[in-house]
Formats: structure tokens, C-alpha cells, sequence
């Protein structure tokens, strides 16, 4: 009956599956080839990310794999033209390879602070950090300090685990679920999937974000919040929770320090620590036994409220009377936030109340029998079903991690964590809280050539003791990451690396390494001056520049390579082999541990490398000692050997499945040579599940505990006890105080910002730019939005995807776009404190009125991705990035301080405030403009027709 | 058999990868290539099966977003098929599918200004109109797995937005989400009868709660008194 219609030619076919690479989803794909070219690309129906599913961008996977932008060749910038000018000259691997070696043997064997390398959207951070740490750089980061680390960090101080990746709602069992803040940035799948289950459910979700596009648009409720008010509104629901008593007691007193013991000698050195035994062991006060004991223990029954005098005469309170001290003031009442944060007070009082109502009233009871942590016995697992997820919106705020704090504030007074229905962990978190690992800050390691440092660049200090600065307390790493500026920022700081170098601020660099990431453009603040810096040089050594050697790889003609001295052309996901770790960001799921590789299904048809292997070949040149046999020959032939061989502890590497000589064991065993194999037959991924007495209360399950420590997830088997109360702010803001027995801050602003900043409850402040920008000068919140059909997919230029949008406009609430007399597509100027952009307006209900955002990274530099000069990315399309500085504004007498979270360095984007007025007739187009960048070597060999008609059938007729 | 695909708006949160998936399909599918036209130029444009459309409801901040995907409703009374001049246009009997024979079709645009939905383009590079054809090439192809026999889109979403199924069956899938959510068919006043039905948003969901505090600002803290629980 279908005699007309066409079918796949299948023996022509060949089906393949690997890991998806348009975003940081990573989800499981199932790529169809014909001919060597790419047919069809569909969700893996195994895979635990997206079961089956894929997004807008993973099935324009064809169209980054044919794109033409693509890099061709190692490229040189050509002897006698400047930097940005983009004229370069073809080199062989061999030559690139060469010049890059012994650049960096000279920086290893004289300074190797001197080398700076910093990745973007990279996901192999394990690989990239133990490079860096092997070459003895403390300059080293991905790009989570502009990205999630106030997420992060606030999670992993206060839970063990967090948002972004470290955890997951349980779409499953939730019966309300918070969305707070853009989201559509990371888990992509798995959140639209979880949504659908929700709603088919009749769960309730609620969405507070001051625009209603992506996920918002399906929300049953839309809180229209104020930018930067998130943490506020998060303490007026626990305001509410308190006043209605409506927490869930056996929680706090069992998973929580809610009933720790407080010291209160206000002025005093020691003044809010714990009260700690002569062991170190927090106390509590036992209301059975009328004693102070050990709060890690199990036999304790702690008051959770009160306030005691210790033996050694010290007034002490316990957390939860301090939390309830804090949030019960009038200060937090609904009715006193409702102008601040731009929502009805009933309405903050009712979505708490309404989370109340279903955590206690509303529970999800399991009957699986599990063991706690303290032995004993429970015969079903209790589930709050309020879940949360917060990204973005959230994290780019300067108040941010004391936001992202109140959140879990909430969670842990409603006992909704890692339980059925609420926000669940995934491996290998929960971990001890912050993590065990403080970044490399041995002065003499970091200066000692041709030396390791012992330690990886990052971590998670508790304490002034473990920045990373010098005896002056000047910082050693050239973002500032881990000084008194920024102390717990865990992520580094890479929004600031390239402004630092330029200033030689604090000392000059001789050679920075960019990875996948556009720090010539959307990806930096301040774009138009950072490409100043870019170009500028050392006026007392003209033929310097500031930044003497700047080295890209990248798959693709970005912004960011035309600034290169040398541009190393990286492979696409379909070309090379990969790791997605449990070393690095797994793509666990709440009931399973799980990673993945990536392995070539196309042959590249460039001269092309993965960067994975031009690192392995680099530090086998290098010798670092992770990489060579001790008779000086490389221990690896390249990274698939690599990533089967290397073994961070024994038994222990980059991949966790199908360990043991004969591929047998999980999570840990020998290496197995036939460990790629492995993965390749089973779809590319492993995935351990966990049996049910494992899945929940990871935080105090012994079962799992026993296997994580096992398996290195965490140290050892102990009780992971959440932290309303942060203990190592407190150690910041003590020394800020001039009260702590240790390191100490000489300059004033230090001092200041760490006893404003560094309380151990969270606070609400006005974000920092906020403070120092006159409100009546600039009345809008300006912020971006994340494309759902684009974000984390911006490395290239995408045939399919840049007819969804090629063009983006800056959103206004229509009522205040008509009193301004602005109407749908007139061309405005929008200015901030940093600089002017001219930009297209379109006008809609879904917006908070004193706001106005854009889509994120659209606009683009004429001549960038491959695209012709006229291409509306590069016309029509902007960057609200001109607008934003990477400093706060200057303030008389104080040095210029970073435009980022005062705790975690995270950048501030969000926190930009604008004045907007409509262009005068005739000034149309987007502005500023740039040079329109040249075409590279190589890049003859596209054609860009003006009609395209991809097809990859091999039999068909074209 | 009546074939056609029921779009869930209640959850359907504009995220277009079904209309990726059906250019990715259908590219190098049975009436593919699907041209693509200033693809590294001023204006990108090209031949789509599926777009989506996105609109506000009310006014702020009582307003809603709605996504909106459209493709062929696969209509019982197609007017795109009786206008044909060629005969290039027609309605399976066996199915309902509505296809156009690329062999036939000489591109006149007749079947576009026909259709209310916007559901036929001219691909200007083959001179043909081209529309949503189910995905017939996957759905009818017994050498794929039984559960990937599915539209692209459908297969796709990740949302789960979207299904696929015959509308005859009062029994299958789709039939019984229609009847159970009130699914309903776009524009039903034009009389073509559009097998393509939508289901509206679920109602809100109602929580209760205790309207009364217990404490009383302040003076809570004060209230609380310790219980005995032994961790």
C-alpha cells in the first residue's frame, strides 16, 4: 500500500551511539550514518539523562558537524601584523606543537604562575585541572566562576550537594515543585521531562522569575519577582514557616546543626564558633541527660532551642534559636519585603504555607527499609514532595550564595532533601560539607619550578588559613580566586583573568591558554574593552603586549580566535574520544551513579586534533610526572590510554564502569584494557543503580555511605549534618573583625566587605553594583534570558538553529514601553554606568515592569561563526555584555574590586541596572559595530551557497 | 485508520525541538532536501514542517504564555487537496494522511492559500510545495524498531508534549487523551475538520492551607518549646 513511498535505504546505514555536546546536558544519542555522513541524530531510549528524548539543539547536532565555521588548520598569527587584526599563516602541528613546548618548558623552569589556562564550556575539568596542577600553575579554571558557582558553593556549604549538577528534583514523586530564576540552562532535558510528569500528576509548579518565557510559560503560577530579590523572598517564606511553626523537627535535629551549640561573646575572638569539645566535636545540650555532648552523635537527644552557659562560663545559643532570632524579625515579614521584591504579601505568605501544606500534610511514605548512619534501623523512607531547582537567575547575582543559602533554608525546614518527591543528590554527592579539598596555597610549591603543586588549584576553604595569597595578603593567583577580595571562590574567577592580566594586577602572566570558551565576546563582560586589552601593549616594551602570548583552541572562527597569537583547531563531539566523569560533572541521576564517553563516528576531514590529546602529548613533552615513567618515557601513547591507565587512587580513574582486568567491577577495580570496548557496546554510557535502601538520606544512609567511601565518593563513613549555620564565614568574618587567631586582612575594604558579607545565616543586601548606581538615573533591571533552543550551543554557527531566532530584541513590559512612548521594533539606546548599546525593541505582558532582558548571546561580530558580514546576528543583533563591567563602579578612595559575589566570586550579570530612550529617526541598527573578522586560512574550502539543501542520503539524487 | 497527532499546550513549553527533529528527518527523508535559503546570511529562511508559534493571554501580571505548535492537521475535508490543479495533492484513503506527489506538484502555492494553518511551503530550490507527511517514511518502515514507528517530533519531545496515533480507534491513545483532557481541533469553524487536535491547559491546581499562625511574630521564638526527639 505504501508502494510510493520512499524508505531508509538501511544497508547503507550504520547506527551509532555516543554523548551529545550541544550543551551541558549530555544527554545519550543514537546517531544514524550514511555514507559517512550524518542522517539523523535521536535520543538514546537507554540512556538515564534524557530517556530517549532530545532537544532543539541536540538534533541540530548536523548542523554543528557541517558548519563553516569550522577551524581547518593550526594557525599562527602572521610575524609583522598586531593582535585582533586576524591575519594568520597555516603551520603544521609538528611546528605548533613545537613552539608551544618550549614556551611552556621555559615557564615551568623559571615561574609557572606565568601561565594562565582558563576553559569554557568544556566538560573534562578533571583532565584540564590535573594538567594544570601537573605543570604547577595555581592559575587554573573552568568557567563556573561567571557561570554556577554561587549555586555550588552554597549548596556544598550547606547541604553536600546542590543545584546545577549535583542534584535533581524527584520528578517522580514531587507534588509541588519551585523553579527559582532562569533555569533553562543546564538539565535541560530531564527538566522538561520531569515537568510533563508533574503536571500529568496535578502537582503544582510555581515559577518566580521576572520574565515568563521556557519553562515559566507552562508554570501555574508566575511570581513576577524584582531581579536580585530571590534571597529576600526565600527569608520571608522561612519567616513564614517559622511563625506557623511549620518545620519538621525530627529533621533538624537528626540531618541538620540546627541544634548546635553557638558561642555569644559579641567583640570577642571566638565569638560565634561552635562550642566544640576537646576533640573539636560540636555540642549540643542533651535534654534527657542535661549535658553538653557531642552533636555528631546518635544517641543524643539536643534541644533545639535555647540558650545555655557552657563550663567555661561562655554564653551559648543553639543555631535554630539564632535562626529563629533572625528570620522571625518583623524585617522578613511578608507584608514588609511585598514593595521590595514587587509581590503581594499574601502571595509570599500563601506559596509557604502552600509548601507546608503539602510536605506535612501531603507526605509520600515509601516502604523501604534502610539503616541510618548511627545503626539504626528504619522500615520506610519519609518523603517531603516540595522540590525545588534554581540556576541561573539565582547565581548571577552578587547576593547570590546568601540567596541560594535562604533556599536550602527552606528545603531543610520543610525536611525536603534526598527524600521521595523533593530534591534529590546524585553521586558522587552528597559530600562532607564544604568538600574535603583546599586549593594548592604553599607559596613555595606554587613557585618551585618544573614542580607539581600537591594539591589541584581548587577546593573548598573553611578558613582564612587556606587562601591563596601571600604573607601580605596579596593574591597568588592572577583572578584573584581564594584572596581576601573573594575567599571561598571555588570556582575561580575567569571573568576577571583577562582585565588582571592586561593590569598586571597582581603581577604580569606570560602565557594564557583559552579552551571552547569566547572571552572576546559573549562570554566576557565588558566586551568592547576587553578586546582593548586584548590588543593592548606594555608602554614600556612596545613590542610587548600585555598579555604576551595568547594561545585559543577552539572548534570553531569565534571571536575570541581572531585574537590569538597561536589557535590550535580542535575536533567536533562527533570526532573524538571523551570522558564525562564522575571525576569531574557526572551525568548521574538521583537513582543511579552514571558516566559516559564520547567516541568518533566521523572522520574528520580537516587537520584537526582533539585538544584531549594534545594535552596528553603536551604534558608527556612537559614531563610532568603523572604522565612519564620514571626512566623519562611517556607513560601514556595518547588519551584513550590515558583514560584507561590513569588511576587517581587505586582503583580509581576517569571512567567507573567496567573496571577490573576483566571489565567485572563498578565504580572501582584495576584497569581494564578493554574498557572503551565496553562503553562503546553498551551505548557509550555506565549506569550503576542503586538499590533501593540507598536511594535516599544519602547524607546519613550507612548502606550508601559504606559504598561511597568505598569508592571514593567521600573520605570516610560519617554522618554528613547540614549546616543552617556556616561556621567557616563566620572564621571570614572574624577575621574582618580583627577577632581571629590567624590570618588577618590588612586593607580596610577587605575587612569591611568580610563583615558585611561573611555573616553564617543568610542575608538579603542590595546587589553591590546596586549600591554604588543611582536608582532615578538608571530605573531598569537589565538582564538576559537562556535560549532553550540555543544555550551552551553558541560555539558555532548553526544553519537550523539560527533560523529560530537570528536576531534578538530587548524585551520591555508593554504598560511602561507605551508611557515611554517606545512601541515594538523602534531602535532605543539603553546605557548603564559601563557604556551604551543601540538595540530593537519588542514590547510583551510576560515581563516585570521595571525590568528589560534579551536573549543571551545572539548578537554577533561580523564575519564571526562562518556567517557573511550581513548576517542580522551581527547587524540587528547585540550584546548586552558592552553594558556590564567587571569591576564595580569606582568609589573615591577605595581600589576597584570585582564586579562578583563578595563570598564566591561569582559574576554579577545580573545585577545591571539601565536607562533606556528611544533612538533619534534614522539611527538604526545594532551598536556598537566591530571590524569584520577575516576569513582564516583554510576557510576557501566552504562554499556557503545561498540556498542549502542538506541531504545525506548516498543514494538519492542531490 | 485515521492518522494524526494530539499537541498537549498544557505542557508544551516552546522549546522547538520537534521542529528541528522534523528538519533533521525530513531533510534526508522522503521528500527531502528541505531547502534552506540565506543559510549564512542577512535573513536565514527555509522549508519547515513545523514551526511554533508563541503568544501572550492577558494582560500583565495576569498574562500567560502559550507555545504553539502547527503542522498539517491532516484535514477529513482538505481544501489544499481539492484545489490541486495537478492532482498532486491528496488524501490517503488507507490512513488520512495528506501528501503531495513531488512528481505531480509544479508549485503553484494554490494548496497554501488554501490552507488556514499555514501548513504548505514552496521549496523554491525544488519548485515543489512541501508539507508534514507524518513522518511516512518512519511510521510505515518495518525495519525500524516497533516504538521508534513515529513522527520525529513525537519520538522527540521532551516534554512529552506531543502523540501520535489513529483517531478511528476509540480506544487508542490518543482518542482517550482527547476525550479525557478536552482536546480539540483548531478553528473547527472553518469546516475542514482537522484530525490534529490540541488539549488545553489543566486547571490550576488547588492547595489548601491553614490561614491561621501558630506563634506570633517575635514572640514565637518564645513559644517554641523543646520536644524530645533522640536522633
Amino acid at each position: 500500500m505504501n508502494a510510493k513511498i520512499k524508505l531508509e535505504n538501511h544497508d547503507a546505514q550504520e547506527i551509532k551511539y555516543t554523548t551529545c555536546y550541544m550543551c551541558a546536558c549530555r544527554c545519550g544519542i543514537k546517531v544514524t550514518l550514511e555514507d559517512n555522513k550524518v542522517r539523523f541524530i535521536q535520543g538514546n531510549r537507554n540512556h538515564p539523562t534524557n530517556q530517549g528524548v532530545l532537544c532543539a539543539k541536540g538534533s541540530a547536532g548536523i548542523m554543528k558537524q557541517y558548519s563553516t565555521a569550522k577551524l581547518t588548520q593550526p594557525l599562527m598569527r602572521k610575524p609583522g601584523t598586531e593582535r585582533g587584526e586576524g591575519i594568520y599563516e597555516p603551520i603544521t602541528w609538528d611546528q605548533a606543537l613545537d613552539v608551544l613546548t618550549e614556551r611552556l618548558e621555559e615557564i615551568r623552569a623559571t615561574d609557572p604562575s606565568k601561565l594562565a589556562y582558563f576553559t569554557g564550556r568544556d566538560q573534562m575539568q578533571a583532565l584540564t585541572g590535573l594538567w594544570a596542577q601537573q605543570f604547577g600553575t595555581p592559575n587554573w579554571a573552568a568557567h563556573g566562576g561567571f557561570c554556577s558557582v554561587n549555586m555550588a558553593a552554597a549548596g556544598l556549604y550547606t547541604i553536600g550537594f546542590s543545584f546545577w549538577e549535583f542534584g535533581a528534583p524527584d520528578w517522580d514523586y514531587a507534588k509541588y515543585f519551585i523553579m527559582w530564576g532562569v533555569a533553562e540552562d543546564h538539565s535541560s532535558n530531564p527538566i522538561k521531562i520531569g515537568l510533563e510528569k508533574l503536571k500529568r500528576r496535578g502537582g503544582k509548579f510555581v515559577t518566580v522569575n521576572p520574565v515568563r518565557t521556557g519553562y515559566s510559560a507552562i508554570a501555574d503560577e508566575w511570581l513576577p519577582i524584582k531581579p536580585g530579590m530571590d534571597g529576600l523572598l526565600a527569608m520571608s517564606m522561612v519567616h513564614v514557616l517559622l511563625k506557623h511553626e511549620q518545620f519538621d523537627y525530627e529533621f533538624l535535629v537528626r540531618y541538620t546543626n540546627a541544634s548546635w551549640l553557638v558561642v555569644q561573646t559579641p567583640g570577642e575572638k571566638g565569638d560565634g564558633l561552635f562550642l566544640r569539645d576537646e576533640n573539636g566535636h560540636p555540642l549540643i545540650w542533651d535534654i534527657e541527660k542535661e549535658a553538653f555532648r557531642n552533636g555528631m552523635d546518635g544517641d543524643i537527644a539536643p534541644a533545639l532551642f535555647g540558650e545555655y552557659v557552657a563550663p567555661d562560663g561562655r554564653r551559648v545559643k543553639t543555631v535554630m534559636s539564632l535562626v529563629a532570632e533572625r528570620y522571625l524579625d518583623a524585617r522578613y515579614a511578608p507584608e514588609n519585603v511585598a514593595l521590595e521584591v514587587g509581590l503581594p504579601a499574601e502571595t509570599i505568605e500563601r506559596i509557604a504555607l502552600e509548601m507546608a501544606h503539602v510536605a506535612f500534610q501531603e507526605t509520600v511514605e515509601l516502604p523501604i527499609e534502610w539503616t541510618d548512619v548511627w545503626g539504626r534501623k528504619h522500615d520506610k523512607v519519609v518523603g517531603r514532595p516540595v522540590a525545588m531547582y534554581a540556576m541561573r537567575g539565582i547565581s548571577a547575582h552578587s547576593n547570590g550564595f546568601h540567596a541560594c543559602r535562604a533556599v536550602h533554608f527552606i528545603q531543610m525546614l520543610l525536611g525536603a532533601l534526598d527524600a521521595p518527591g523533593n530534591f534529590r543528590a546524585r553521586a558522587p554527592y552528597p559530600k562532607p560539607i564544604p568538600p574535603h579539598q583546599l586549593p594548592e596555597n604553599n607559596i613555595d610549591i606554587i613557585n618551585a619550578p618544573n614542580t607539581p603543586l600537591s594539591r589541584p588549584p581548587l577546593g573548598f576553604p573553611t578558613r582564612p588559613e587556606d587562601l591563596v595569597v601571600d604573607e601580605f595578603g596579596n593574591p597568588l593567583r592572577i583572578d584573584k580566586a581564594y584572596s581576601w577580595e573573594v575567599p571561598i571562590a571555588s570556582h575561580g574567577m575567569m571573568h576577571m583573568v583577562i582585565t588582571n592580566a592586561a593590569n598586571h594586577d597582581p603581577y604580569a602572566i606570560d602565557t594564557l591558554i583559552l579552551f571552547m570558551a569566547n572571552m572576546a565576546w559573549n562570554s566576557t563582560m565588558n566586551t568592547k574593552n576587553v578586546q582593548e586589552m586584548l590588543r593592548a601593549k606594555d608602554p614600556e616594551e612596545p613590542d610587548t603586549y600585555k598579555i604576551p602570548f595568547l594561545v585559543v583552541i577552539d572548534a570553531f572562527h569565534s571571536e575570541m580566535t581572531n585574537f590569538a597569537d597561536l589557535i590550535l583547531p580542535d575536533t567536533t563531539y562527533l570526532e573524538r574520544h571523551d570522558t564525562i566523569s564522575l571525576l569531574d560533572r557526572p551525568i548521574s541521576e538521583p537513582d543511579a551513579a552514571a558516566d559516559a564517553i564520547r567516541y568518533p563516528l566521523v572522520k574528520p576531514d580537516r587537520d584537526v586534533r582533539p585538544w584531549q590529546e594534545v594535552m596528553v602529548e603536551l604534558a608527556s613533552r612537559l614531563k610532568f610526572p603523572a604522565f612519564t615513567n620514571p626512566d623519562g618515557s611517556r607513560k601514556f601513547s595518547g588519551y584513550q590510554d590515558f583514560i584507561v591507565n590513569f588511576e587517581r587512587s587505586p582503583g580509581v580513574g576517569f571512567l567507573a564502569g567496567w573496571r577490573g582486568k576483566d571489565g567485572t567491577q563498578s565504580l572501582k577495580g584495576e584497569p581494564n584494557p578493554r574498557q572503551w570496548e565496553k562503553y562503546i557496546e553498551n551505548q557509550s554510557f555506565f549506569a550503576h543503580h542503586w538499590p533501593d535502601n540507598q536511594k535516599y538520606m544519602r547524607y546519613a544512609n550507612k548502606d550508601y555511605l559504606d559504598v561511597a567511601a568505598d569508592v571514593g565518593f567521600v573520605g570516610k563513613v560519617e554522618p554528613i549534618i547540614m549546616q543552617f549555620y556556616s561556621e567557616p564565614l563566620q572564621k571570614f568574618r572574624l577575621a574582618g573583625m580583627g577577632l581571629y587567631d590567624g590570618p588577618q586582612p590588612n586593607n580596610q575594604v577587605d575587612r569591611e566587605r568580610l563583615v558585611k558579607y561573611f555573616d553564617p545565616l543568610p542575608m538579603w543586601y542590595e546587589p553591590l553594583e546596586q549600591q554604588r548606581v543611582d536608582a532615578k538615573e538608571y530605573p531598569f533591571f537589565a538582564l538576559t534570558q537562556r535560549p532553550m533552543f540555543m544555550y551552551h550551543s553558541w560555539d558555532s554557527q548553526n544553519v537550523w538553529l539560527r533560523q529560530i531566532m537570528a536576531q534578538n530584541y530587548l524585551y520591555m513590559n508593554a504598560r511602561r514601553a507605551a508611557e515611554m512612548g517606545i512601541k515594538d521594533f523602534d531602535w532605543v539606546w539603553v546605557e548603564s554606568h559601563n557604556g551604551k548599546i543601540r538595540c530593537q525593541v519588542k514590547t510583551m505582558e510576560g515581563t516585570q515592569e521595571d525590568t528589560v532582558w534579551t536573549w543571551n548571546a545572539i548578537g554577533k561580530q561580523k564575519g564571526a561563526w562562518g556567517l557573511k558580514p550581513d548576517a542580522s546576528e551581527a547587524t540587528k543583533g547585540f550584546l548586552l555584555n558592552h553594558l556590564i563591567s567587571e569591576l564595580l563602579p569606582e568609589k573615591a578612595g577605595e581600589r576597584r574590586v570585582t564586579n562578583s559575589d563578595p563570598v564566591t566570586g561569582q559574576a554579577a550579570w545580573f545585577d545591571l541596572r539601565v536607562k533606556i530612550w528611544k533612538a533619534a529617526p534614522g539611527e538604526t541598527g545594532s551598536w556598537p559595530q566591530f571590524d569584520t573578522l577575516k576569513p582564516l586560512p583554510g576557510d576557501e574550502r566552504y562554499e556557503r551557497p545561498e540556498v542549502l539543501r542538506y541531504d545525506a542520503r548516498s543514494h538519492e539524487k542531490k | 485508520m485515521r492518522l494524526g497527532l494530539v499537541i498537549d499546550l498544557d505542557v508544551c513549553v516552546g522549546c522547538h525541538a520537534c521542529a528541528i527533529a522534523c528538519k533533521e528527518w525530513n531533510a534526508s527523508g522522503t521528500i527531502g532536501p528541505l531547502s534552506d535559503y540565506q543559510p549564512y546570511g542577512a535573513e536565514p529562511s527555509g522549508v519547515w514542517f513545523n514551526r511554533i508559534r508563541h503568544f501572550e493571554m492577558d494582560e500583565y501580571p495576569h498574562n500567560k504564555t502559550v507555545n504553539f505548535p502547527m503542522s498539517c492537521m491532516h484535514c477529513e475535508d482538505a481544501d489544499c487537496v481539492t484545489v490541486c490543479p495537478t492532482g498532486a495533492s491528496y488524501k490517503r484513503a488507507e490512513d488520512g494522511i495528506v501528501l503531495i506527489d513531488q512528481d505531480k506538484c509544479m508549485g503553484c502555492n494554490y494548496c497554501s492559500w488554501a490552507c488556514p494553518y499555514g501548513a504548505r511551503e514552496l521549496d523554491r530550490a525544488s519548485g515543489t510545495m512541501k508539507k508534514c507527511t507524518l513522518c511516512i517514511d518512519r511510521i510505515y518502515d518495518e525495519q525500524l524498531p516497533v516504538e521508534e514507528r513515529q513522527p520525529a517530533c513525537v519520538l522527540t519531545c521532551p516534554a512529552h508534549a506531543r502523540m501520535f496515533g489513529d483517531f478511528d480507534d476509540p480506544d487508542s491513545a490518543v482518542s482517550r487523551t482527547v476525550r479525557e483532557r478536552g482536546g480539540f481541533p483548531l478553528m473547527p469553524e472553518l469546516n475542514y475538520n482537522p484530525t490534529n487536535q490540541y488539549l488545553p491547559p489543566r486547571r490550576k491546581p488547588v492547595i489548601e492551607v491553614q490561614a491561621k499562625p501558630k506563634g506570633g511574630l517575635k514572640e514565637s521564638i518564645k513559644q517554641f518549646a523543646n520536644k524530645l526527639v533522640r536522633r
